[in-house]
């Protein structure tokens, strides 16, 4: 039986740790406002630049002069996962859910015979996926310094993996990131990134105009692919920072319902032992008056 | 009698509005797209983009980096990377 002494401390740390949780979870809801709402404003441009490719990639027959981006190296045989996480933690299982569906993935492909790397955005699913495949990891991309990862740093992951690609490092690139459904449910999504999938073409589009082109085609072609994928990687770090605040909502607001669940336990056994200890006294002192 | 002109960029939809005429700096040299005008993509250079409100209006000037027009039934649509302002 824990003292009263000990009881009352316990209960000023969970007490404490409530308050914690509870802050967090404030913050997490007013981010994610903010989160979703720089999701809704980038996707009349992804939507856009989607629909245009489709257009474009409609008009144009994949040959061995295609931009690689498009056609592929001819191989198949280097995998990259791109994975993205957060750099935070407190948000439940939101990193380890991303790094679990990239994981299955390697396995998948390891099965296949085909060889696996990786490359990381963020800082929580480095260890992890360190320990599991220490020789693995390609490259990885630091986004602590920012507050929150954006245009810019899409770009510049862009141009890594483009620059990767071009020397030859890996064949196919997947990504991996969390779809932001609701504040309740982020799904871990994997999406081929490289060579580029060609967007389904609204065949309506054009409504059988002819549309010119300047440059032709394919110049523009070989301009829009690094466009694409910057635009596709934006797409992903947006949903994902939305899914991270959605997630660490979640997380918090459980954990501050806990503490107040354990506080109310706590209290009650606070209180039985101290009127327990009451008790005690009071037949302590009635015996001791009936013995004389 | 308008164009629809949309201005998006990643971050945010810029202007979407009906305007008379807008010059884009095309990465061929500059064209003015009208209202009516024939299914046009180009890519563009940095430079400065001149909407004309109304006929004969001073032009309005928005700098913008990289990106492509695209020209269709439904109007003139400019992706750009950055817009300054």
């Amino acid at each position: 039986m824990a003292s009263l002494k000990e009881l009352k401390g316990r209960i000023n740390s969970v007490k404490s740790t409530q308050k914690i949780t509870k802050a967090k979870q404030m913050v997490a809801a007013a981010k994610l406002r903010k989160a979703q709402t720089a999701a809704e404003a980038a996707r009349p441009y992804a939507a856009r630049l989607a629909t245009v490719m489709g257009s474009l990639a409609a008009k144009i027959t994949v040959s061995e002069n295609s931009p690689k981006l498009l056609a592929g190296t001819g191989k198949d045989q280097v995998h990259l996962l791109v994975v993205a996480n957060s750099d935070k933690g407190l948000c439940g299982a939101f990193n380890s859910n991303i790094v679990k569906a990239a994981m299955v993935k390697a396995r998948a492909l390891e099965a296949e015979g085909k060889t696996v790397l990786f490359y990381l955005v963020g800082r929580k699913g480095r260890a992890v996926v360190r320990r599991l495949y220490p020789k693995a990891v390609l490259a990885m991309f630091d986004t602590t310094d920012v507050r929150e990862p954006g245009f810019a740093e899409a770009q510049k992951i862009a141009n890594e993996l483009v620059a990767l690609y071009d020397e030859g490092k890996f064949d196919v690139a997947h990504l991996f990131y969390s779809r932001f459904q609701s504040a309740l449910a982020q799904i871990p999504t994997e999406q081929q990134i490289i060579p580029v999938p060609a967007p389904k073409v609204a065949a309506s589009s054009s409504d059988g105009a002819v549309v010119e082109y300047e440059p032709e085609e394919e110049a523009i072609l070989a301009e829009l692919l690094p466009r694409y994928l910057r635009t596709q990687l934006f797409g992903a770090l947006l949903e994902n920072q939305a899914s991270e605040q959605g997630a660490s909502m979640t997380a918090m607001d459980n954990a501050t319902r806990n503490a107040g669940e354990l506080i109310q336990k706590l209290t009650i056994q606070y209180n039985r032992s101290r009127q327990a200890a009451i008790t005690t006294e009071l037949i302590e002192i009635i015996a001791g008056a009936e013995a004389l | 009698m308008a164009l629809h002109f949309e201005l998006v960029t990643p971050a945010r939809l810029v202007r979407s509005e009906d305007v008379h005429m807008v010059v884009v700096p095309g990465a061929e040299g500059e064209f003015g797209v009208l209202e009516g005008h024939a299914p046009f993509m180009s890519t563009i250079r940095d430079g400065a983009l001149l909407v004309y409100r109304t006929e004969g209006a001073a032009p309005e000037t928005i700098q913008i980096q990289g990106g492509f027009a695209e020209v269709a039934a439904t109007g003139l649509t400019v992706l750009a990377e950055h817009v300054e302002g």
